[in-house]
C-alpha cells in the first residue's frame, strides 16, 4: 500500500531512466562550473574588461566589470543546475549547453582579459573563418549519413577539394576552381559509395582509405607539380568579400556575416536548404527513410541504391566545395596536408549537432569559437596553455557520444550495407 | 544501467555460423583469401602506383622508380636494417590494431596511444638517475605500454560502460594526445634545456634500446640503426599468437569479436573482454611508441608518431589481422617506406607515392571482389564486415 500512495514525480514517468540520470549528472556539472567560475574568475578579480564592437577602438566599445561578468556567469549555471535537476531541459539540452559555454568563454575573457581590452569583433571573425571549413564538412556528414553511409573520409574529401580548387584556380578562374573543388569532393565520395554500397566494403574503412588516398594523391601531386611550377598551377589568389548591400551595413552582424566572400554565404544558403530540404520535401522523407530502415523503404518502393549513391556524392560536393575555402577562401595556396584534421572536427561536429544540419552548424561555430578563444589567449597572454583549448572540440565530442549530456543518436542503419532482397 | 537500443539486426544463421568457425579456426579458411589475395592486392596496387608514376612523369620514369624502391629497401645491410627499423613500431602497431579486430573493435587511436606511451617512456628514460642499464630500459619500456594501455584502455572503458563507439572516441583521443604532447614538451622539467622549439629532454643512455647490427663486419656498421626493439616486436608477435589462438583469453575475445551476443549467453564477460582488449591494444601501440623514443630519437618530439599509427591500420587489414600476417605486412610497408625514400633522392619520385600504394592496398584487401575481378580468381568471399557502424 504505501508503494501506491507514495507520490510520483509526473514528469519521471514519461522520462526514461537513463534521461533522467543525464540530466541530473548535467546539472550537477553545471553546479560544479559556477562553483569553478565563482571560485577562479569573480572571486578578487578587478577591473573593467573592454570588449570591442568596433573596427577601431572607442568605436563600439562595451566595458564590464570583469568580477561583475563572471559573478553573472556563475548565477547563470547555478540557475541551469538546478534546472537540470529538478525537471531536465529535453531537446533544449544541447543548445542551452552550447550557449552556456559561450557564456563560460565570456566570464573565462573577461577574467583573462581584466583591465585591458579585447577586439571581439576580431575574435568573432577568426570564428567564422575557422568554423565554415568545420561546417561544410560536418553537413557533408549529415547529408551521407542520414542516409546510413557513415563518412569517415570528410577530411579527405577537403583536402582534395582544396587541392583541386587551388589547381583549377590558378589554371582557369576561382568560380572553375570552385566548381572543379566539388567535383573532386564527389568524386572521392563516389568511391566511397560504390566501395561502401556496391563492395560492401565495411564503411570505416572505406572512409580510413580515402582519407589515406586523398593524402596520398594530393601529396605526391603537389610534390611532383605544383612545388616547381607554384605560379602555373599553385596561385589562385583569394576570393574577395562580397558586402551584400543593406544588410552588410548592419552595426556587429553586417561585418560578420554579411560581409564575407562566397564560401560563407553558400554555407548559411546550404544550412536552410538542407534543414528544409531533410525535413519538409519528399527526398528527405525517403533519404530518413533510407537511412532509418531500408528494408521498409524499399518495400514501399524507394531505390535505396540511388537515394544511398546520389546522397554520399553530393555529400562529398558539399565536403569539397568546403575544402576549397583553405585555398581559394584563407590561404590562396594549397600545402601538403592542409586541411590538419578540420575534416574530424568536423565529424565531431556533426555528432554534437546530433546529426541536424543547424545543430552541425552550431556546433562548428563553437568549435571556430574555441579556435579563436585559443588565438586570443596566446595574445593576452594569459597563462592558460592555448593547446587546452585546441582539445576541446574533441573533449566534447567524447562526452557526447559517451551520452553523459544528452542523447546523440545516430540514423538507426548507420554503417550497415543494404542487401536487397 | 542505460538502456542499449538493439539496433542490429539479426542475421540468417548459416553465415554466422561460418565466420564463427573461421574465426576460431583460421587455418580452415580458404588459402585464396588468406595468402592469394593480400599478394594479389600488394601487387596491382604496385601495378596502380606505377601509373600514378607514367602520370606525372612519363612511361620512362617507372623502372628507375621501382628498381630504386627495390634496392633501396632490400640491397645492402644498410638497407635492410632501415627496412626493419621501420618496420618495428608498424609491428608492434600493427598487432595492436590486428588485436581490436578480432574482438571485432576497431582501434584508429594507436597513433594516440603511440605519443602517449613513447612519451612516458622517454619521459622515464630521462628523469629516472642511476638505475642499472638493463633495469632502466625495463622500466621505461614498461612505462610507455603503461601510458598506451592507459590511452587504449579509456575508449574501452567508454565502449563497455556507455556504448561510446570507439572510432569516434579513438579518433578524438588521438588528437587529444597529439595537443597534450605539444603541451608536456613546453614543461621546464621536460624540455631539453636551451631550446625554444617543444622537445624532451635527451633520454639516458642506460634506457637507450642497443643497436643489434652494429658487430656486423661491415664498413659503417656502427651507423646501422636497427635495434633491440626489432627481436622485442617479434617476441611480442609471437605472444600475441599464443595468446589469441592458444589461451582461453584469446579465444573469448575471439568469440566477442564474431558474436557478442553469443559470448555474452556463453558466460563470457563482454563488457570486460572490451576493456581488457583496449588496454592491451593500447600497450602494444604505447610500446611502439617506445621503440621510437628510446630505440631512434632518444627524445620525445612533436610528430615523432609520424603516422604510423594509421599505417598501422593498413597493415593489420592487409595481414588478416593474424600476428604473422601482420609481421610479414610491416616488413613490406617498412620496406616501402625505406624504399620511397631511395625513390625520392634517386628517381626523383615523391615519397608519397607510397601512401596512394597503401591506400590502393586497402581497398584492395576491403573488397576482394575487386581483387577477383581483376585477376579472375575462383572463389566467393564477401567483404569482411569489422564494424556494425555507430549503433553497439
Amino acid at each position: 500500500m504505501e508503494r501506491l500512495t507514495a507520490a510520483v514525480d509526473p514528469l519521471d514517468l514519461v522520462r526514461a531512466p537513463a534521461e533522467v540520470r543525464r540530466a541530473r549528472i548535467l546539472g550537477v556539472i553545471y553546479l560544479v562550473l559556477a562553483l569553478i567560475v565563482y571560485w577562479f574568475f569573480a572571486r578578487g578579480t578587478e577591473g573593467d574588461v573592454v570588449f570591442r564592437l568596433g573596427d577601431k577602438p572607442g568605436d563600439l566599445d562595451i566595458t564590464l566589470p570583469a568580477g561583475g561578468l563572471a559573478t553573472f556567469a556563475s548565477v547563470v549555471f547555478a540557475f541551469l543546475g538546478g534546472m537540470q535537476i529538478a525537471k531536465g531541459l529535453g531537446k533544449w539540452t544541447n543548445i542551452v549547453l552550447a550557449a552556456a559555454l559561450g557564456l563560460l568563454a565570456f566570464a573565462f575573457l573577461g577574467w583573462a582579459a581584466a583591465g585591458k581590452s579585447l577586439s571581439l569583433i576580431g575574435m568573432l571573425d577568426i570564428s567564422i573563418a575557422a568554423a565554415t571549413p568545420v561546417a561544410f564538412g560536418a553537413l557533408s556528414g549529415v547529408m551521407c549519413e542520414r542516409v546510413g553511409v557513415i563518412n569517415i573520409g570528410i577530411e579527405g574529401m577537403l583536402l582534395s577539394g582544396a587541392f583541386m580548387g587551388a589547381v583549377m584556380g590558378t589554371i582557369v578562374s576561382p568560380l572553375v576552381g570552385i566548381l572543379g573543388a566539388a567535383l573532386a569532393g564527389g568524386l572521392m565520395a563516389l568511391g566511397l559509395a560504390v566501395l561502401a554500397i556496391k563492395y560492401r566494403v565495411d564503411q570505416i574503412i572505406a572512409g580510413v582509405v580515402i582519407n589515406i588516398f586523398a593524402l596520398g594523391l594530393t601529396s605526391f601531386l603537389s610534390a611532383q607539380l605544383l612545388v616547381e611550377n607554384a605560379s602555373e598551377y599553385n596561385n589562385p589568389g583569394v576570393l574577395r568579400s562580397i558586402k551584400i548591400p543593406v544588410l552588410g551595413d548592419i552595426p556587429i552582424l553586417g561585418r560578420i556575416f554579411f560581409d564575407q566572400n562566397i564560401f560563407i554565404y553558400v554555407l548559411f544558403i546550404l544550412v536552410i536548404v538542407m534543414t528544409y530540404g531533410l525535413f519538409r520535401t519528399r527526398w528527405g522523407l525517403r533519404s530518413r527513410a533510407v537511412g532509418e530502415h531500408p528494408k521498409a523503404a524499399d518495400t514501399l518502393g524507394i531505390n535505396v541504391f540511388r537515394t544511398r549513391y546520389i546522397n554520399v556524392v553530393l555529400g562529398g560536393m558539399i565536403a569539397g566545395f568546403g575544402g576549397a575555402y583553405f585555398t581559394l577562401g584563407s590561404v590562396g595556396a594549397f600545402n601538403e596536408n592542409m586541411t590538419a584534421g578540420r575534416g574530424f572536427i568536423g565529424l565531431a561536429a556533426m555528432i554534437f549537432g546530433r546529426w541536424h544540419p543547424v545543430g552541425a552548424f552550431a556546433a562548428a561555430l563553437v568549435f571556430g569559437f574555441a579556435d579563436s578563444l585559443q588565438v586570443q589567449l596566446s595574445i593576452l597572454n594569459a597563462g592558460i596553455p592555448s593547446e587546452f583549448l585546441l582539445m576541446a572540440p574533441y573533449l566534447v565530442t567524447i562526452v557526447v557520444v559517451a551520452g553523459v549530456v544528452g542523447v546523440a543518436r545516430p540514423p538507426a542503419a548507420d554503417g550497415q550495407p543494404y542487401v536487397k532482397g | 544501467m542505460t538502456e542499449k537500443p538493439d539496433g542490429v539486426t539479426p542475421e540468417p544463421e548459416q553465415p554466422r555460423r561460418s565466420r564463427l568457425r573461421e574465426r576460431i579456426a583460421p587455418r580452415d579458411v580458404d588459402w585464396r583469401s588468406l595468402v592469394l589475395i593480400p599478394l594479389l592486392a600488394v601487387i596491382a596496387a604496385l601495378v596502380l602506383g606505377a601509373l600514378f608514376i607514367a602520370a606525372t612523369g612519363g612511361w620512362g620514369a617507372i623502372s628507375p622508380a621501382y628498381s630504386a624502391l627495390f634496392t633501396g629497401a632490400f640491397v645492402g645491410w644498410r638497407s635492410i636494417s632501415e627496412t626493419m627499423l621501420e618496420a618495428t613500431p608498424l609491428i608492434l602497431a600493427g598487432l595492436s590494431v590486428a588485436i581490436g579486430f578480432k574482438a571485432g573493435l576497431f582501434n584508429i587511436g594507436a597513433e594516440g596511444q603511440m605519443v602517449v606511451g613513447g612519451f612516458t617512456a622517454a619521459l622515464v628514460g630521462f628523469s629516472i638517475e642511476g638505475l642499472p642499464p638493463v633495469i632502466h630500459l625495463l622500466v621505461a619500456l614498461s612505462a610507455g605500454i603503461l601510458g598506451g594501455a592507459l590511452w587504449g584502455f579509456i575508449p574501452g572503458l567508454l565502449r563497455a560502460k556507455t556504448g561510446a563507439h570507439e572510432v569516434i572516441t579513438t579518433i578524438m583521443l588521438n588528437f587529444v594526445a597529439f595537443r597534450l604532447l605539444d603541451y608536456v614538451l613546453k614543461l621546464p622539467r621536460i624540455q631539453k634545456a636551451g631550446r625554444l622549439d617543444p622537445i624532451s629532454k635527451e633520454v639516458l643512455t642506460s634506457a637507450r634500446l642497443p643497436k643489434i647490427l652494429s658487430w656486423l663486419p661491415v664498413e659503417d656498421a656502427g651507423r646501422f640503426r636497427v635495434h633491440l626493439g626489432f627481436i622485442i616486436a617479434l617476441l611480442v608477435a609471437g605472444f600475441i599468437y599464443w595468446l589469441l589462438f592458444k589461451s582461453s583469453i584469446g579465444f573469448e575475445f575471439r568469440a566477442v569479436g564474431s558474436n557478442p551476443s553469443a559470448a555474452k549467453y556463453g558466460g563470457i564477460s563482454v563488457a570486460g573482454s572490451i576493456m581488457l582488449v583496449m588496454a592491451i591494444a593500447g600497450g602494444l601501440s604505447g610500446l611502439a611508441g617506445a621503440n621510437e623514443t628510446l630505440g631512434v630519437l632518444g627524445n620525445a618530439q612533436p610528430g615523432f608518431s609520424a603516422q604510423k599509427g594509421f599505417d598501422a591500420i593498413a597493415l593489420a587489414l592487409l595481414g588478416r589481422s593474424h600476428p604473422l600476417g601482420v609481421v610479414l605486412s610491416a616488413v613490406l610497408f617498412g620496406a616501402l617506406r625505406v624504399g620511397g625514400r631511395a625513390m625520392q633522392v634517386q628517381a626523383d619520385v615523391g615519397i608519397d607515392l607510397i601512401i596512394i600504394v597503401q591506400a590502393l592496398i586497402i581497398v584492395l584487401i576491403a573488397a576482394p571482389e575487386l581483387v577477383r575481378a581483376i585477376f579472375r580468381v575462383k572463389g566467393t568471399s564477401d567483404a569482411e564486415q569489422l564494424t556494425r557502424g555507430w549503433s553497439v
